[in-house]
């Protein structure tokens, strides 16, 4: 795969690695009691240690730190059984502490990796450096007011999985498919519910761009992107920028950078001069986290199964494609829903392809077309496996059932009830079809003399004519074979 | 170590603290003379040691996730210079 982008004089590669930010899902914050719901009123879930009190001490939540090692789990990393809490300081008017704590020379998790596939069926593995658990600042609203910055604390002290990968990653398409994975694993181990539009995950893209061969370059960090598409186009512009300073003799200035969403363009976000000095230093206030094995041991074996054990066992199971298999398993909720679909009938297991269509495409589409999503679908599973058992047992066509579902969808009735009340029941006794195919071939008189005279294409007119007398319910094949067993007569 | 006018100009920024040039001297004096006294545990030999950050041996307490309603926002913003609907209202952060 050419991995390379065209400069004005040569070409040159993208070196890309992320640090996700990834909110832990919990129900109270990291070091105090506040809940942690989204979208409640300004600042009416800060206790006095969010808002940095004088006096007040953090005390861990237990939960974090198992959703924490859970991930790491997750992530194939290793689980350190010591870690350590930092602060990192620096002065912003979202955080009232003037620090952060997070954690800096000893991170709750090492080294792990996560695979990504490709659509050719090849695949990629990106190495994680680290994962470690931090508090999230608060929110700051600048676009309200033209001289004052508002401030909601209710975000200061939730929970933070901070994911770093090593600069594994070359193109922005690997980076987005590097982030939905690291989102698929987090959402079916449950440890964040990857809500990109309410900022439950967010990406800092560093990116710096090299001849190939040649040493890593000078990177540039892009900070606090929240959609993939964003992330995409970030890169992209940033890898332009850089490769036209390069191109024309100047040198890549180390810099953070915001990504403006309406021009989808990069700019420094402080200078040189104001640099950070974090000043790290371990937090007085809080003991070392020390795990024990057996901790570590009995939330291993609490860890539900993984998209890509998944993927491999639907492969297995029901001799599926790499591709099919992959889709299925891409979000928790789709694995479930195939999952139920095909356990709900016994006959199903023999027509796994079908269901990963009906639900893939059929049913998706509607979904999608109603703005809805698979959690909400009015559809259930044991439904959707009773409309498929009908279109397997001949029951109905695979035209008519694409009815039966929009009409499943909008009435929220059952297929059988839908295929008895309006009598949709396929027709397969061959006198009845035979009958009406008598009926269109004596209608057609002329067209039947055309057709014998070479004109194929007509077959399907009469198939056409055949099927709108009796409602779209023949059977398709019985249709087409009797149709062409009495054109063959009339020769 | 050796503390000159640019670390105290860097420290008093990182800070966001004003120094004139008499308080500079007077911190530049102060912290020099900190910073020899101390320098004398450099003659103790600390190879192989992990440096010492918590002397107490007890284990790190953890609480169970449970939330506590607080409903907070007249309490936390009681101290506020500014603020305008439950929201602290502060100078304009960015340009």
């Amino acid at each position: 795969m050419n991995n390379l982008i065209k400069g004005e004089k040569h070409d040159w590669e993208m070196v890309i690695g992320l640090e996700i930010h990834a909110q832990v899902k919990s129900n109270s914050k990291l070091f105090s009691s506040s809940s942690t719901k989204f979208g409640s009123s300004p600042n009416s879930q800060v206790s006095l240690v969010d808002a940095a009190m004088p006096g007040m001490l953090p005390v861990i939540n237990k939960y974090c730190v198992e959703q924490a090692i859970k991930t790491g789990v997750g992530l194939n990393a290793k689980i350190n059984n010591y870690s350590v809490f930092d602060r990192k300081n620096y002065f912003y008017a979202d955080l009232p502490q003037g620090y952060q704590i997070s954690q800096y020379k000893y991170p709750i998790v090492g080294e792990g990796k996560v695979t990504i596939d490709f659509k050719d069926g090849t695949s990629k593995d990106i190495r994680i450096v680290r994962l470690h658990l931090e508090q999230d600042a608060g929110k700051s609203l600048h676009d309200q007011n033209p001289s004052k910055t508002y401030v909601d604390l209710n975000r200061s002290g939730v929970a933070l999985m901070e994911i770093v990968s090593e600069p594994d990653i070359r193109t922005p398409d690997e980076a987005g498919m590097y982030i939905s994975k690291i989102r698929s694993i987090l959402m079916y181990l449950d440890t964040c519910d990857g809500n990109m539009q309410e900022g439950s995950l967010r990406a800092d893209v560093n990116i710096s761009v090299r001849k190939p061969g040649d040493e890593y370059g000078t990177r540039c960090e892009i900070k606090n992107l929240n959609s993939i598409k964003f992330i995409k186009q970030a890169i992209n512009y940033e890898a332009k920028r850089q490769i036209e300073i390069l191109e024309s003799g100047g040198s890549i200035e180390q810099n953070t950078m915001l990504f403006n969403t309406s021009t989808c363009k990069t700019r420094p976000m402080r200078n040189k001069e104001e640099a950070h000095d974090y000043r790290y230093f371990p937090d007085p206030d809080l003991l070392p986290l020390e795990i024990s094995k057996e901790e570590i041991g009995k939330i291993k074996s609490s860890i539900p199964e993984l998209p890509d054990e998944l993927k491999n066992k639907f492969i297995e199971t029901y001799k599926l494609s790499n591709y099919d298999a992959s889709v299925l398993t891409a979000e928790k909720q789709t694995s479930d829903y195939f999952n139920e679909t095909i356990n709900s009938d016994s006959e199903l297991k023999n027509h796994a392809k079908i269901v990963v269509n009906w639900i893939t495409s059929e049913l998706f589409s509607l979904l999608n077309k109603n703005n809805q999503d698979l959690n909400n679908s009015p559809i259930s599973p044991e439904n959707l496996g009773q409309l498929i058992k009908l279109i397997s047992t001949n029951e109905i066509s695979g035209k008519i059932a694409k009815d039966v579902l929009e009409d499943m969808f909008s009435s929220g009735k059952t297929a059988r009830q839908i295929v008895d009340e309006k009598g949709l029941q396929q027709v397969t006794d061959q006198g009845e079809i035979a009958k009406v195919i008598d009926e269109v071939i004596a209608e057609n008189s002329k067209m039947v003399e055309q057709y014998l005279a070479g004109k194929d294409k007509l077959l399907g007119f009469f198939v056409g004519q055949a099927m709108k007398l009796t409602k779209g319910k023949a059977n398709p094949k019985m249709l087409n074979d009797i149709l062409k067993q009495k054109l063959i007569k009339k020769n | 170590m050796k503390i000159d006018k640019n670390t105290i100009n860097k420290i008093a920024r990182l800070s966001r603290i004003k120094l004139d040039d008499k308080e500079s001297e007077d911190y530049i004096n102060d912290l020099n003379s900190i910073l020899n006294w101390v320098e004398q545990l450099n003659e103790v030999n600390t190879e192989n040691v992990e440096p010492l950050s918590i002397i107490s041996s007890s284990i790190l307490p953890k609480r169970e996730d449970v939330s506590k309603d607080t409903n907070s926002s007249e309490e936390i913003l009681e101290n506020a210079p500014d603020k305008l609907e439950g929201f602290f209202a502060v100078p304009k952060v960015v340009e």
